[in-house]
């Protein structure tokens, strides 16, 4: 067997850092960040991801960034560097979007949230955090609005899982029965007034995104009551190991995978939450070009036939041996029990039913291509 | 967790039990512990060859794949089947486990591995750092 990754002493770390430790989590380097990636002690990946699917699960996600924009002309701004249309928003609506380079390929996908009548909140990934402040504050100059990283402000914790709205309910003043997927309000959590509670997740299930204050000792403090008023809902802490597997069978991107710098809108397959007939935004007219020219990849959901786990950049190749396209993320789906993976393929293979093969040590290993997400939570 | 003292070790985390000419090979616990829930065995054909630090197959969890590497060299007799349908049962049982049964080429190689208390005090430093 081969050696074990460790951690180097440069990286940063969350406010909940010492908590994950006392815990016994396994920690990480995940974009420059020391994370929990499991607590082997509360039960390891496969039950922490079956925690979420069944019950709740909880993470540190204060890894994630966030930006708001605020002032007469937030509106023209967030709608100038986002693919979504931030119109729509209701004041405490949240969309899922995208921020574009005028290549029509990601800069990185956000949750923009309505705060106010002005007020918008960008939230955006660890590993992009200072070139997406950047960005959105290079490219928004020309508006009259002001544009702050706060980023470091909060502890972001997400309460995931049928159970969320449950446990949380106990913890907050706010009434959650009426905040739908997608909203966001605010109110008293473990006594803590005017917090942000987003009913937003990265697990293809309910749940919620509640932003605290990031010092250590209030940080523990919500922590700690979130996983004691969990016991009866068996909560687990979940690290980043179930969260990937868990966004993979929802088929929910990841920056540096299914959507990056190289890879456009269509390619992702990402079209619904991109508003082409919307003002004009950063990347539009690139994606009009591309549109035409059509697509030269598109990402599919395969399932592993033959015995074998497709990972992140194995080829996937023709029944000839020909390369026709490569794998974007790929493991075991642990609430499914499948081999499964999501990969950029050339169109003609796309069609699900299509067999093809992940080159895995050397050796074609079938595969098909299925439909996707892999996993729809259950209508209640 | 104890390191069964008929056992020999690895420094890549693999035990070999020998038995006359015969030897079965499997992974550590510590090997289990550090690769956390283990979802996927890939090992060879019985009548393979197996050489002496040479890769004979994979383990994989979650996260990682890990080559599995042969402690000592040989002839496959027999694979355990079962960790293709169940090899969760690594996690449960590192020590028991087992993956091959080999035919020992040269039980010489036996005596370059470590002894259950040396193999305890290596990893001990290696998971220490």
């Amino acid at each position: 067997m081969s050696a074990v990754e460790t951690t180097s002493p440069t990286l940063r770390k969350t406010a909940l850092n010492a908590v994950h430790r006392q815990m016994g989590a396994k920690m990480v380097d995940f974009n420059g960040w020391e994370m929990p990636v499991e607590y082997p002690s509360a039960g390891g990946i496969l039950a922490e991801h079956n925690a979420v699917r069944t019950g709740v699960g909880i993470f540190d996600v204060s890894h994630m960034g966030d930006i708001r924009l605020q002032g007469p002309q937030a509106l023209n701004a967030v709608q100038h560097i986002s693919m979504n249309d931030a119109a729509r928003l209701a004041i405490g609506q949240a969309q899922y979007s995208a921020l574009l380079y005028p290549q029509g390929t990601f800069v990185d996908d956000v949750i923009v949230h309505r705060l106010g009548d002005d007020e918008y909140l960008l939230v955006i990934n660890a590993g992009t955090r200072e070139k997406d402040f950047s960005w959105v504050r290079d490219n928004t100059r020309e508006f009259d609005c002001k544009v702050e990283n706060l980023s470091d402000d909060f502890t972001q914790i997400a309460i995931q899982g049928p159970r969320a709205v449950d446990l949380l309910q106990r913890l907050t003043n706010a009434n959650l029965a009426a905040i739908k997927f997608y909203w966001v309000t605010s109110g008293t959590v473990c006594g803590l007034k005017e917090i942000l509670i987003a009913r937003t997740g990265y697990t293809a299930e309910d749940g919620f995104e509640i932003y605290i204050p990031a010092d250590e000792q209030t940080s523990a403090m919500v922590w700690n009551k979130i996983l004691e008023a969990g016991k009866e809902f068996g909560a687990l802490p979940c690290g980043l190991g179930a969260r990937n597997t868990l966004r993979l069978e929802g088929k929910l991107p990841l920056y540096g995978h299914e959507i990056s710098d190289t890879i456009n809108v269509w390619e992702a397959g990402l079209d619904r939450f991109c508003k082409m007939e919307k003002s004009e935004f950063i990347g539009c007219e690139a994606l009009e070009k591309a549109k035409a020219a059509g697509l030269k990849r598109t990402l599919v959901g395969l399932e592993m036939v033959e015995r074998g786990i497709a990972r992140d950049g194995y080829k996937v190749l023709d029944d000839g041996g020909r390369e026709i396209g490569y794998v974007t993320s790929g493991s075991y789906a642990p609430f499914l029990k499948k081999n499964i993976a999501l990969a950029y393929v050339r169109p003609e293979f796309s069609n699900i039913g299509s067999t093809v093969k992940v080159e895995i040590r050397g050796q074609g290993v079938k595969a098909q291509v299925v439909p996707t997400p892999f996993y729809k939570r259950p209508k209640k | 967790m104890s390191y069964p003292s008929d056992f020999r070790y690895a420094k890549s985390h693999e035990w070999v039990k020998p038995d006359g000419k015969s030897a079965t090979i499997g992974i550590t616990n510590y090997a289990q512990e550090s690769l956390g829930d283990i979802v996927f065995v890939d090992l060879p054909k019985v009548g393979s060859e197996i050489t002496a630090g040479k890769s004979f197959g994979s383990v994989e969890s979650v996260k990682a794949v890990s080559d599995l590497y042969a402690p000592v060299s040989g002839t496959v007799t027999a694979v355990n089947d079962e960790l293709a349908k169940s090899p969760e049962n690594i996690n449960k049982d590192a020590h028991g486990a087992w993956m091959l049964k080999l035919d020992a080429k040269n039980p010489e190689e036996l005596k370059s591995l470590l002894s259950a208390a040396d193999y305890e005090k290596f990893v001990a430093e290696e998971g220490g750092h």
